[in-house]
Order: structure tokens, then C-alpha cells, then sequence
């Protein structure tokens, strides 16, 4: 049952991300990745990441993919007929090929290392948000707090990026 | 039981997907796009390493990209505002503002 689910999650999402790049409405693009978002929050749920996923959906599909779909829609950008760059053939073929390679190179991997303390029975014994709480709040509060202060500047930046700059009349009268 | 190099490989595929979309769309926005699918690709490794190795680090970290995510798309998109009110055309490979 697991596999049945993790087949579906997996083929949707590689499916939604060949979409988005390949699509030629840039509207249809973005819908294609809400749809990559949201089977990828389906995959941290089978690897019980169950906060993770509530993020994804409220962050991701929630606010970064409206923010894109309101810059298309306001910026109403008429498609090229010629939206892929022109040197695009030369660049799918090593793209394939080394694809296949590294696919070969990861299956063959062993991937071990050493276990932490959160094993499944661990984390399910007081629910997803709890163990990473417990943690984000010990032994990482110092990085909490940096991205606090970097998104905080990101976000004024773009606010100063994106302000519409005054016109010469009104800045001789001021 | 699904084995780990089957996330992993999920993971490559859609990181491989990203920068593709990176390299060959000449649109703006789809290129940041594509660099959410890679954002995502990475977050799948994270967590599923996270899992398999009983670790909570991994989904940590996942969160901080997250975080990463939203702030580079706030300052992706206020840039391609404002080159695009200067009637640039916002198809990368006519982008050449900066170019001295």
C-alpha cells in the first residue's frame, strides 16, 4: 500500500516538474508547480514529516506560489514564440546522459551512517511538531533567529526594490 | 518498505528537471520557477535521509530552505518588477542591464 502511494507522489510530481518547464503558458507553468508542491508534501508525509507538510502546503503552495501567479497576472506578460533559449538542443543530450549516470551512481550506493535519537516510535510518541519544536528551540535557536533577521530583509528589500520611484514634478515641489 | 535510493532518485530527477528549466527557458519567471523545483529536490533528500537515518536534523535544515525559498522568491520577483517597468523585456538572454 505504501509503494502504491509513493509510485503515485513520485510520478505525479517528476510529471508536474517536467511540466512546468515545459509548458508555454507561464499561467499553466505555475499551476503545473502547485501541483509538484503539493505531491511533494505528500512525500514528507510518508517519511513522517507531517509538520514539513503542513508548511509546504501553507508556505509554498499557500504564499510563494500566489506571489508568482500575482506577478504573472500583473505584469501580463505576452508569451514569445520562441520561449526556449536557442542553444537548448545541445544542452538536453548531456542533461539525459548524465542523469542516467548519476541515477546508476545512486542505486548502487550503499547510504549508511550513523542513527540519531528520533527513531519513528520516538517522534510518533508525542507527534511530528513536538520533536522538531524541541529541537528548533535547543540546539538551533541561534540559525532560528538568523533567518528571522534575513527574512526580514529580504522582505523590506524587495518592498525598497519594488517601490514605484517618485516622479521628477512631485520631487521638485517637495 | 521503499528503499532510500528510491527518494534519492526521485530527488535527482526533479533536481536535474530544475536545472534544465534554468538553462533553457528564457522567461524570467518560469527560471525561478524551476529554481523552487531544485529548492524542492533538495528538500526531499533532506528529509527522507532525515528519516531513514532517525535523525531530526535533516528536517530542520529542511525548514530553514523553506524559509530560503520565500525570501529569494520576494526578491526574485520585486527584480523582475522593476526591469520590467523599464520596458525591458523580461526574457533572460536580452537581460544585459548590468553587462559593462
Amino acid at each position: 500500500m505504501a509503494f502504491v502511494f509513493f509510485a503515485y507522489f513520485a510520478v505525479v510530481s517528476i510529471v508536474a516538474g517536467i511540466l512546468t518547464v515545459a509548458l508555454k503558458n507561464p499561467v499553466q507553468c505555475g499551476l503545473a508547480l502547485l501541483a509538484l508542491l503539493l505531491h511533494v508534501s505528500g512525500l514528507f508525509v510518508m517519511l513522517n514529516a507531517e509538520f514539513l507538510w503542513a508548511v509546504q502546503v501553507i508556505v509554498y503552495a499557500g504564499a510563494i506560489l500566489v506571489l508568482y501567479l500575482f506577478v504573472l497576472m500583473l505584469l501580463n506578460l505576452k508569451t514569445d514564440d520562441r520561449y526556449f533559449h536557442a542553444r537548448t538542443p545541445y544542452l538536453l543530450a548531456p542533461a539525459v546522459i548524465g542523469l542516467i549516470y548519476l541515477l546508476f551512481l545512486l542505486v548502487r550506493s550503499p547510504f549508511s551512517g550513523s542513527r540519531g535519537d528520533a527513531s519513528t516510535a520516538a517522534i510518533l510518541l508525542n507527534g511530528d511538531a513536538h520533536a522538531v519544536g524541541i529541537k528548533m528551540f535547543s540546539d538551533y535557536l541561534l540559525q532560528f533567529e538568523i533567518i528571522g533577521v534575513f527574512l526580514t530583509g529580504a522582505i523590506v528589500g524587495a518592498i525598497v526594490l519594488a517601490k514605484a520611484p517618485r516622479s521628477i514634478e512631485t520631487r521638485r515641489d517637495a | 518498505m521503499i528503499p532510500l535510493s528510491a527518494y534519492v532518485a526521485v530527488s535527482a530527477i526533479l533536481f536535474t528537471t530544475g536545472l534544465l528549466g534554468v538553462l533553457i527557458r528564457r522567461n524570467f519567471i518560469i527560471v525561478l520557477m524551476s529554481v523552487e523545483i531544485m529548492l524542492n529536490a533538495a528538500t526531499i533528500n533532506l528529509v527522507a535521509f532525515s528519516h531513514y537515518l532517525e535523525s531530526m536534523q535533516g528536517q530542520i535544515v529542511a525548514l530553514f530552505i523553506i524559509a530560503i525559498a520565500a525570501g529569494e522568491a520576494a526578491i526574485g520577483l520585486a527584480i523582475i518588477i522593476v526591469v520590467f517597468r523599464g520596458k525591458i523585456s523580461t526574457n533572460v538572454d536580452e537581460m544585459n542591464l548590468l553587462k559593462w
